[in-house]
């Protein structure tokens, strides 16, 4: 089976992320107002083979400790969908409708 | 007979050439050594020098930490070998989890390019040996992630064990508590952001980075006496 895998990545709570604290400090300045607790991360989107969906969760969870996120400054959310058998290779999770 | 340092050139390395030159100024027998050898022959001691290795892709040292050299430096590094890591190197050992920590962007994203006056915190390490703590070195740094950060029992216990080597005067990127360089418990494998290299002759503005580099080859001649 196919999963379409999107997995965001972010600094873990009480590690500052000073990319964040930037913009949140620069959307006022163009005039938006009420912005707060901006962070930014990182997502990433593939495509993996696997058994089950739950065999699927449990490499990109691996995939997020070994590579995709640094378990001392970062915390990774994984988000794993079934691809139909005549999808494309383009996943469809995260993506606006 | 003269101590063997075996500098390891990563694909995006840029510094390698200078850490051989400062380190032969002392006497060393010096060689780059590429990443994708799996041998680091008969070297005394190890050094990663800075750089942008594997172009900084998904984190610096993310993707070199998997180079094939890299296993040889873990057993070497497990065996009590010396290994330094300078900037990007710091990085790789950050993330190879051979240095506790890790380096994040420089608060206020500003890349800091000049001398930084620093402090030997502790003489507990290959690099700090036999140099006394409070003695002040001006040290160039050249870095847009070198925000040292840990969780707060790591650093209690670092602080504690002398694993804390090296801090700024001025904090320059907002490093916790302004760290420049750190070691394991050991004090076999250090890591510091400032480049000691470029600090290699009075002619270039500052010589004080031979007196690390003089600290590591002394290490290595205990080491191996």
């Amino acid at each position: 089976m196919r999963f379409a895998v999107r997995v965001e990545v972010r600094s873990l709570e009480g590690i500052a992320d000073p990319e964040g604290q930037t913009i949140e400090r620069a959307l006022p300045a163009l005039g938006f107002r009420g912005v707060e607790a901006v962070h930014m991360g990182k997502l990433f989107r593939f495509v993996l083979e696997a058994d089950s969906e739950s065999a699927a969760r449990a490499t990109a969870d691996q995939m997020c400790s070994r590579l995709l996120a640094n378990p001392v400054i970062e915390q990774a959310d994984v988000w794993v969908e079934p691809l139909g058998a005549d999808a494309s290779d383009e996943p469809a999770v995260g993506r606006s409708a | 007979m003269s101590a063997t340092v075996a500098v390891v050139c990563f694909p995006g390395s840029n510094c390698e050439h200078d850490v051989v030159r400062a380190l032969g100024t002392l006497g060393a027998a010096a060689r780059v050594v590429w990443h994708g050898d799996d041998s680091l022959g008969d070297a005394d001691a190890v050094v990663l020098p800075g750089g942008f290795a594997h172009g900084d892709y998904l984190r610096p040292g993310a993707i070199a930490r998997f180079s094939p050299i890299m296993d040889a430096v873990r057993a070497f590094a497990l065996l009590g070998g010396p290994v330094v890591g300078i900037c990007n190197g710091f990085q790789v050992l950050t993330e190879a989890g051979m240095l506790p920590g890790a380096l994040r962007r420089n608060s206020g994203l500003r890349f800091v390019c000049r001398t930084a006056a620093c402090t030997v915190a502790s003489s507990s390490s290959v690099l700090t040996a036999g140099v006394p703590v409070g003695t002040r070195l001006a040290l160039p740094i050249n870095h847009g992630e070198g925000n040292y950060t840990c969780d707060a029992a790591t650093l209690a216990s670092m602080e504690e064990a002398g694993q804390v080597v090296l801090r700024y005067d001025e904090n320059p990127n907002g490093s916790v508590r302004s760290i420049a360089g750190v070691a394991n418990a050991a004090g076999n494998v250090v890591g510091l952001m400032p480049h000691p290299e470029r600090a290699s002759s009075a002619l270039i503005g500052s010589a004080d980075g031979q007196i690390l580099f003089g600290a590591l080859l002394g290490s290595v001649a205990v080491t191996t006496s």
